[in-house]
């Protein structure tokens, strides 16, 4: 084998390899941005999250359908879901969807529930209750956009 | 699995990472023969194509499994593997042509056994994969798997040093020509155990607390598990002569218990208990001897390798220490090329410190791409952690990617004479089964657990179809936690 084709060989194979740990990164990179539209719980800055057009199936284009809660005050203001299909559990409990740190919330405080392209918003037996705006809730309550719901010391927005 | 379209599994990037890391295997078996043979033999990509087949099996269980499982742990591992089936089998071609021998066959020698246990460490993985549908459901096991741990570390110190030392090290267990280690698997169960002690407990751990000079000291009764801890990796230490495993099992139990609690003071107690621990066991060695004997001998060897006391001695001496600096000072900046290099002048190539023997022939420039690998293979795994919903989750990943990363720099920090050499295994590089065995398992738990991080957040996982029947505890949180009671 010719000296020549060796030291080639050598040095190529070092390229390549790094080449594989920066096509590595790559992956981790797309990976990271490609997160931030496909996860459930998205911690962007506000504005960023908003002009997704997601394949979602679109439930009523009335224009005032819920895309979004936003968390408007509390420890994880900022703090955007964007909502799909499913029920979104608010609470301490570490596999709520929304995991909230507030010392007046419960383990499992509330649930929202979309039925028909409105969102419910139902108390699950909370100690310190859930309120939508000024009242207490008691039973599932439908719940407008732009209307904070609160819990303990933390408050949610349905933003479209 | 049902999928959720508009939601990335990223399953084709693996498969393409996949194929790529194997054009890698492949094309590092034919630099080693071209430089080692001085031909390219016809079957140079047969080892090559035989892992692409062992990896895809595996890329097609999780694409089933585990369907949004992270993409890069499975290529980066599956490459470091694959190098090191490579190297083994260069070990072998060289030790044939020093013997003049024929060239060996692909499935002999410790590169053709390596191959084999990559096979069955496979399919460990898979079944892992297959039977854990949900990381939650190992929390319901977790004093059995804290109490078999412990066995397994036990094991070699309890049984007769004609089964159980190999080289001054009392870490395996040997019948016939077969042995295993133990204390590898350990790992594994601990983790878990740990996980669900400090659920439990973290509660107790960071809120009741004393502040003494401005670090939050626990209660003493807290305490206690973490010192028994301490005892036993001392006991470790002692009995089976071996630092970096004591120190790997002490680490595990400190950084849980520093994930769990969010105190920074754990990791300055757990420091402090173990280099006061190590200082004790120096000075008991310097005046006492016995079994702390050969932790001195070690210590000496670190501190200055290059004396001829140390170097001349018969037992403990610095030789493959200073064999290993030769052979990285020998690859300088590129290496002398795969193949091109004298990998047998150190002692334990293919074990221990298979690190100088690649880090010769590919240098420190190709011996950085493999450490990037590894920091990125642990950077995936602490990404899970902090992704993962359950904070069982959160703390296995986390204390199985730390142990993971720990574990490297003992074995890299000995080989370079960082801190003193210890006898532990690269993960996914070196030849053994139950190093690979183990360490695949734990790239497979990561596997299932990433796979919850980054899935759809559905409630618990009970309710996805496919979910092994099997419900998860799902009140493992607030119910169990205890309260603190003054």
């Amino acid at each position: 084998m010719p000296e020549f084709v060796l030291t080639v060989a050598r040095f190529g194979f070092l390229i390549l390899l790094w080449i594989f740990v920066f096509t590595v990164v790559g992956v981790i990179r797309r990976d990271l941005f490609a997160g931030v539209r496909s996860k459930s719980i998205v911690a962007s800055p506000r504005g960023v999250g908003g002009a997704i057009p997601e394949g979602r199936p679109a439930k009523a284009k009335r224009g005032k359908a819920a895309r979004q809660l936003v968390v408007t005050a509390g420890n994880l203001a900022g703090t955007r879901i964007t909502l799909g299909e499913a029920p979104i559990t608010i609470g301490r409990a570490e596999d709520s969807t929304l995991v909230i740190t507030d010392d007046f919330a419960s383990a499992r405080h509330a649930r929202l529930v979309p039925r028909d392209g409105q969102w419910f918003v139902e108390d699950l037996g909370s100690t310190n209750g859930t309120y939508l705006d000024r009242g207490k809730v008691s039973g599932p309550t439908p719940v407008p956009l732009g209307v904070p719901i609160r819990i303990g010391r933390t408050s949610l927005e349905l933003r479209p | 699995m049902a999928r959720i379209p508009g939601m990335k599994t990223q399953r084709n990037a693996e498969l393409g990472l996949l194929a790529f890391a194997m054009v890698l295997v492949a094309a590092y078996g034919a630099t080693v023969e071209a430089a080692r043979i001085g031909e390219i033999t016809p079957t140079f990509w047969v080892p090559a194509a035989l892992l692409s087949v062992l990896f895809l099996g595996l890329h097609v269980v999780v694409r089933y499994t585990a369907p949004y499982a992270d993409p890069v742990l499975i290529p980066a591992v599956a490459l470091i593997n694959g190098l090191g089936v490579g190297f083994l089998r260069r070990l072998d071609i060289g030790d044939a042509l020093g013997d003049k021998e024929p060239i060996p066959g692909i499935f002999s020698g410790i590169g053709g056994r390596q191959l084999a246990w990559t096979l069955i460490s496979l399919i460990l993985a898979a079944v892992l994969l297959l039977v854990v549908r949900d990381h939650k459901v190992v929390s319901r096991y977790a004093y059995t798997l804290g109490l078999t741990g412990i066995v397994l570390v036990m094991i070699p110190a309890v049984l007769p040093a004609s089964i159980s030392e190999v080289n001054g090290a009392k870490l395996w267990v040997r019948i016939g020509s077969f042995s295993i280690q133990p204390g590898e698997f350990a790992k594994l169960a601990l983790v878990s155990f740990f996980a669900y002690y400090l659920v439990r407990k973290r509660e107790v751990l960071s809120l009741a607390s004393r502040r003494v000079l401005g670090i939050d000291l626990p209660r003493g009764r807290d305490l206690g598990p973490v010192v028994t801890v301490w005892l036993l990796s001392l006991l470790v230490l002692v009995f089976e002569k071996d630092l970096g495993t004591a120190l790997l099992y002490f680490g595990l139990f400190v950084v849980t218990l520093y994930v769990a609690t969010e105190r920074a003071s754990w990791l300055i107690i757990g420091l402090l208990l173990f280099f006061g621990g190590v200082y004790v066991a120096y000075l008991l060695g310097a005046s006492v001897g016995g079994p702390f004997a050969n932790f001195y001998d070690r210590a000496q060897v670190w501190l200055d390798p290059f004396s001829s006391a140390n170097y001349n001695r018969e037992f403990g001496n610095s030789y493959q220490l200073v064999q290993g600096l030769l052979s990285l000072g020998t690859g300088g900046l590129f290496g002398s090329g795969p193949g091109a290099g004298l990998p047998r002048f150190v002692p334990e190539v293919q074990n221990d410190f298979i690190f100088a023997g690649i880090g010769e022939e590919i240098g420190l420039f190709g011996l950085s791409a493999l450490l990037a690998l590894y920091l990125l293979i642990v950077e995936r795994g602490l990404r899970s952690a902090l992704a993962v919903r359950d904070s069982f989750g959160k703390l296995v990943a986390g204390g199985l990617s730390f142990t993971l990363g720990l574990q490297i720099f003992v074995i890299l920090g000995g080989i370079t004479g960082l801190i003193p050499l210890t006898g532990q295994t690269t993960p996914f590089l070196s030849a053994g089964g139950s190093s690979l065995m183990a360490n695949w398992l734990l790239i497979a738990m990561l596997l299932r657990i990433s796979n919850a991080a980054r899935g759809p957040a559905a409630g618990g996982g009970s309710d996805r179809p496919g979910g092994g029947g099997k419900k998860a505890p799902a009140q493992l949180h607030g119910a169990m936690t205890e309260v603190i009671k003054p």
